[in-house]
């Protein structure tokens, strides 16, 4: 057994204080970003021109009705676009694609796990049918193998990583798959370091060499899944050392690797948005579930695949319909039936066609098709790829109507801004985890001044548009909810108060299912076996988009630090002695090749934008590879430099490669950014 | 063959505690049956989410037949004991903890301490004034939470919390020895300059309030601390999709400090510092 003390305490330590950095200490900027104060009373605007003014709720639905209702009139339902919000509750969810497919008439409604995790959703109900992560944070505490890729848990999933750590010290391996090398690779057996952007000719590698090496479990490929021959010629030309010119990782790791996981009893393969955010991120999922079919490690206690959640809530923004594809309890609108079932229990017509994802909505504003949006506690405006764009597309809608708990940048674009109350600890509810488990939210405080509940703004326009719903609270809500969705009937809140949250799926009040999922796909299915089977994705390699060349050598990856959150807006709020501010990270030798030191403010630069930043150097990057993040948006914009090129199946844009360079600045200047 | 060995079942161990048969699962320490039981046992270092450390022995039963007392927190009941929790033996050497301790430490903030003392006739004054091992200033060395080592009893649960029992980060251990151990940072450096990563799980298991949220810390000098006008709401982190269950205790509609539950299964008592102390976006009015 290991202990990890070392290295461990170290690396945390030079995260933190650039100890273990070349010489030239950062002074100690004052870091604390822009806070935000509480939205206390409605706002709107008189004509686009005009500046937002204090209103009364009366005023502010009226005009926020009436514009949804023009709009409609003159153009259709597919005019209108919901934003909802993947850090409300179920309940709130639940109404929000209510009003968007009942009062408005359209599928237009999503959430901003577009741009974090649809591929891992897309992905899984392709291969294996459901949209969830298979299996339970308790099993990695119980498996024998851990494969932590594209994800740093140990600053983005703290407490997930101590189930991880459980795990190690209970006996089992960690393997860490990350362009850098995190605090999370420090815990590692093993770290294996793709070049951005190159996990699917890693993964097809690994694949090809547990075939190869005859280790492939042929029993469940036979009985369980479907698709193996066209992977299997699909993974053929990667054999370790074609992997390793592409990758830069060495065959002999990829071999190990290959190894290790298909020899282990049980094995748990967990990613993050390392896997996600690309243009191609649908097909990295796809990618890594192939190897857990190969293997069979999938639909048995300890053996599954975790895709680990970025929100609090983005497993059941999508459980509950609020995305454009699936109505509640994520059954497919194309299903003639499911669409009877909700037409007649909601008495009205649900178009039989998916609506505009948010990716698309997007474009439809630029084309003018969409021109009103409801933004539910969401910021565009910033956690946008490419904001500057996003800003442009949501100046030229006629109607937008913000309801959030900030002004935040988007709520500042509105012609209604509604004030709500912050779902986690100002309402009841229920939210979903990485692991499926829907657990009780409640109400701790009294929101600020005016602010209301979402759900009653939500029931308060529909109402002046012309349905009157009536939900007593949010376990009227619920109810109405487990009365349409198979996957939730079990869950009555006095059961999720006694079991501290439970799993889905959860058809029955009288029992409790298996933790983990596709537990049919080793069941005795009788000779045509489990339906549906799972399906191998045979997917191609396709580099970046964005491609380094002489003019912009560096590659610019993203992430999260341990502190802060997503554009910070909640984050900066509180006086974390972690937080330093943004930097651009780069490792030691090229922070010397080209003359920076820490501390020192650059030029970043990519076919997009520029901005400046300090420079911070972090060994755990190598040469070629810079790391930046978003939460700082009013000093650095670092989405100025991101690219907007989008995966076509989920949609989720390519934060995790652009190009940049870096250039020293003549004088020292203070970042252009920053506001006073 | 699997390397990682799953739990079987557990059987029942039947035996006898204060004269009355009880039956507890195999693997139940003297402690998990008392409080099934439904008797009153005092304990500061044992931790419902930590493997005991027999710090403190202020938890000691009377096994029939035994030459010592056996610290409850931490022994295994086995079939046919006979375990008394108040003979004389037994109280005696609860007061006789209870009166080092409180005459060494400032208890004033360890919940029941003064119950105790008072239930086990203890009197921690027969020491002298001067009996009090450190004396010192309370460390204020950041705006998260707060180090009053006069409260520390040296119990090491923060230790072990900080350390491979589940934070694995190593921030803090006992420096010293005898009369001169204690807990603290390397070097005894400020936090600031420490590995600490304020997720404040050694705040949770603390059994005396020698860590605490500065906002208690606050509070408490300013005389508005009031546990009494308190409310605990069970609730889950808006921060990512771990989905740990958060324990808001709200004075006054102000969130003031921030638990979780220690039987929570996403949690076990631990959050990291967004759970832990990033709350405070929602009270910016
Ligand atoms: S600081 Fe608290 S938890 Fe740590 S040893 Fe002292 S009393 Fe125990
Ligand atoms: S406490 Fe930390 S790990 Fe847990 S849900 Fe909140 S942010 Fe995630
Ligand atoms: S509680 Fe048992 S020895 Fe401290």
């Amino acid at each position: 057994m290991k202990t990890g003390t070392d290295s461990t305490t170290r690396t945390e330590r030079s995260a933190r204080t650039g100890a273990g950095a070349p010489a030239g200490k950062a002074e100690r900027r004052d870091r604390s970003p822009k806070r935000y104060p509480r939205l206390t009373q409605p706002l709107v605007r008189d004509g686009k021109d005009a500046e937002l003014r204090p209103a009364t709720w009366e005023e502010a639905l009226t005009v926020a009705a009436d514009g949804f209702r023009r709009v409609r009139a003159e153009s259709g339902p597919d005019a209108f676009g919901m934003f909802s919000c993947a850090r409300a509750t179920n309940e709130m969810n639940y109404v929000a694609q209510k009003f968007t497919r009942v009062v408005m008439g359209t599928n237009n409604v999503d959430s901003c796990n577009r741009t974090c995790h649809a591929p891992s959703v897309a992905g899984l109900t392709a291969a294996l049918g459901s949209g969830g992560g298979t299996s339970s944070y308790a099993e990695v505490e119980e498996t024998d193998l851990i494969v932590m890729w594209g994800s740093n848990a140990r600053f983005a999933h703290p407490i997930f990583f101590h189930h991880v750590l459980k795990g190690i010290r209970n006996g089992a391996r960690m393997y860490a798959v990350d362009p850098r090398r995190t605090s999370t690779a420090e815990w590692a057996d093993s770290w294996l370091g793709p070049n951005v952007g190159t996990d699917i000719p890693l993964a097809h590698a690994v694949g090809r060499e547990i075939i190869h090496a005859g280790l492939a479990n042929r029993a469940f490929i036979e009985r369980a899944t479907e698709g193996y021959e066209a992977y299997a010629a699909e993974v053929e030309p990667w054999t370790p050392t074609a992997a390793e010119k592409v990758t830069g990782v060495p065959a002999e790791a990829i071999r190990e690797l290959a190894h290790a996981y298909a020899t282990a009893e049980r094995a748990q393969l967990c990613w993050t948005l390392g896997i996600t955010e690309h243009h191609n991120g649908t097909d990295n999922v796809r990618a890594l579930i192939n190897l857990a079919l190969l293997t069979g490690h999938v639909g048995r206690h300890g053996s599954g695949l975790q895709p680990l959640r970025g929100q609090n809530n983005v497993q059941g923004g999508g459980d509950m319909g609020a995305i454009p594809n699936r109505l509640p309890g994520f059954q497919d609108i194309l299903t003639p039936a499911t669409r009877e079932k909700f037409e007649a229990a909601w008495g009205t017509a649900i178009q039989p066609r998916y609506g505009l994802n948010l990716t698309d909505m997007f474009e439809a504003m630029e084309s003018g098709a969409l021109r009103a949006v409801y933004c539910i506690g969401e910021n565009p405006a910033q956690s946008e790829a490419d904001s500057e764009q996003a800003v442009e597309r949501l100046r030229a809608l006629d109607h937008l109507v913000v309801q959030d708990i900030f002004l935040t940048k988007t709520a500042e674009l509105a012609d209604v801004v509604l004030p709500a109350t912050a779902a986690w600890c100002e309402t009841d509810g229920t939210t979903t985890n990485s692991e499926r488990r829907v657990q009780r939210v409640r109400k701790a405080v009294h929101p600020p001044g005016e602010a209301r509940e979402d759900i009653d703004i939500i029931c308060d326009l529909a109402g002046r548009l012309g349905h009157d719903w009536k939900f007593a609270d949010a376990q009227a809500v619920w109810d109405e909810l487990r009365s349409v969705s198979p996957d939730h009937a079990g869950m009555t809140y006095g059961r999720l108060e006694e079991h501290q949250g439970i799993q889905w799926p959860c058809p029955s009040e009288d029992r409790l299912e298996p933790t983990y999922l596709h537990g049919r796909l080793w069941a005795d299915n009788g000779p045509d076996g489990p339906s549906p089977r799972a399906v191998f994705g045979p997917v191609k390699h396709d580099p970046p988009v964005d491609l380094t060349d002489e003019q912009y050598p560096l590659r610019l990856t993203t992430g999260r630090r341990l502190d802060s959150y997503n554009t910070g807006v909640q984050s900066g709020s509180y006086a974390s002695p972690l937080r330093r501010g943004e930097y651009v990270e780069l490792c030691p030798e090229d922070a010397e090749r080209y003359g920076v030191t820490v501390g020192e403010t650059v030029r970043v630069t990519s076919r997009r934008g520029s901005v400046t930043a300090p420079v911070w150097v972090d060994p755990g990057l190598r040469p070629g590879l810079a790391f930046m993040t978003m939460h700082f948006p009013d000093e650095v914009d670092t989405n100025q430099l991101t690219i907007e090129a989008n995966c076509p199946i989920a949609g989720t844009a390519e934060f995790k490669a652009s190009a940049i360079r870096v250039e020293k600045l003549a004088a020292p200047v203070a970042p252009e950014s920053v506001r006073s | 063959m699997s390397a990682v060995p799953l739990q079987p079942p557990r059987r029942l161990v039947e035996f006898t505690l204060d004269g009355e048969p009880v039956r507890v699962p195999e693997g139940s320490t003297l402690l998990d049956a008392c409080r099934a039981a439904g008797k009153d046992v005092p304990t500061l270092c044992q931790g419902d989410t930590l493997t005991p450390k027999n710090a403190c022995r202020v938890c000691m039963v009377e096994v029939e037949g035994a030459r010592t007392l056996a610290p409850a927190c931490s022994r295994r009941a086995e079939a046919g004991m006979e375990v008394r929790t108040d003979s004389e033996r037994a109280r005696h050497s609860r007061k006789l903890v209870l009166e080092l301790l409180a005459s060494s430490t400032d208890l004033s903030t360890t919940p029941r301490a003064a119950e105790w003392i008072e239930e086990y006739g203890a009197e921690p004054g027969r020491f002298g004034e001067d009996a009090a091992t450190v004396a010192e200033e309370p460390k204020v060395d950041n705006d998260l939470y707060v180090r009053d080592y006069d409260k520390c009893i040296l119990c090491y649960k923060c230790v072990d919390a900080c350390g491979e029992q589940w934070q694995n980060t190593f921030a803090i251990a006992v420096a010293g020895r005898g009369f001169d151990a204690r807990i603290s940072t390397e070097h005894d450096a400020p936090l600031t300059d420490s590995a600490c990563v304020y997720c404040g799980n050694c705040i949770e298991v603390c059994p005396t309030g020698a860590l605490s949220f500065k906002t208690e810390f606050d509070m408490r000098e300013a005389g508005t601390w009031d546990e009494e006008r308190q409310t605990e709401t069970t609730t889950v982190c808006a921060y990512c999709g771990v989905g740990c269950n958060l324990t808001l205790h709200v004075q006054d509609n102000d969130i003031v400090k921030v638990s979780s539950p220690h039987d929570n299964p996403v949690t076990h008592g631990n959050l990291c510092i967004k759970g832990r102390f990033g709350y405070q976006h929602v009270q910016q009015h």
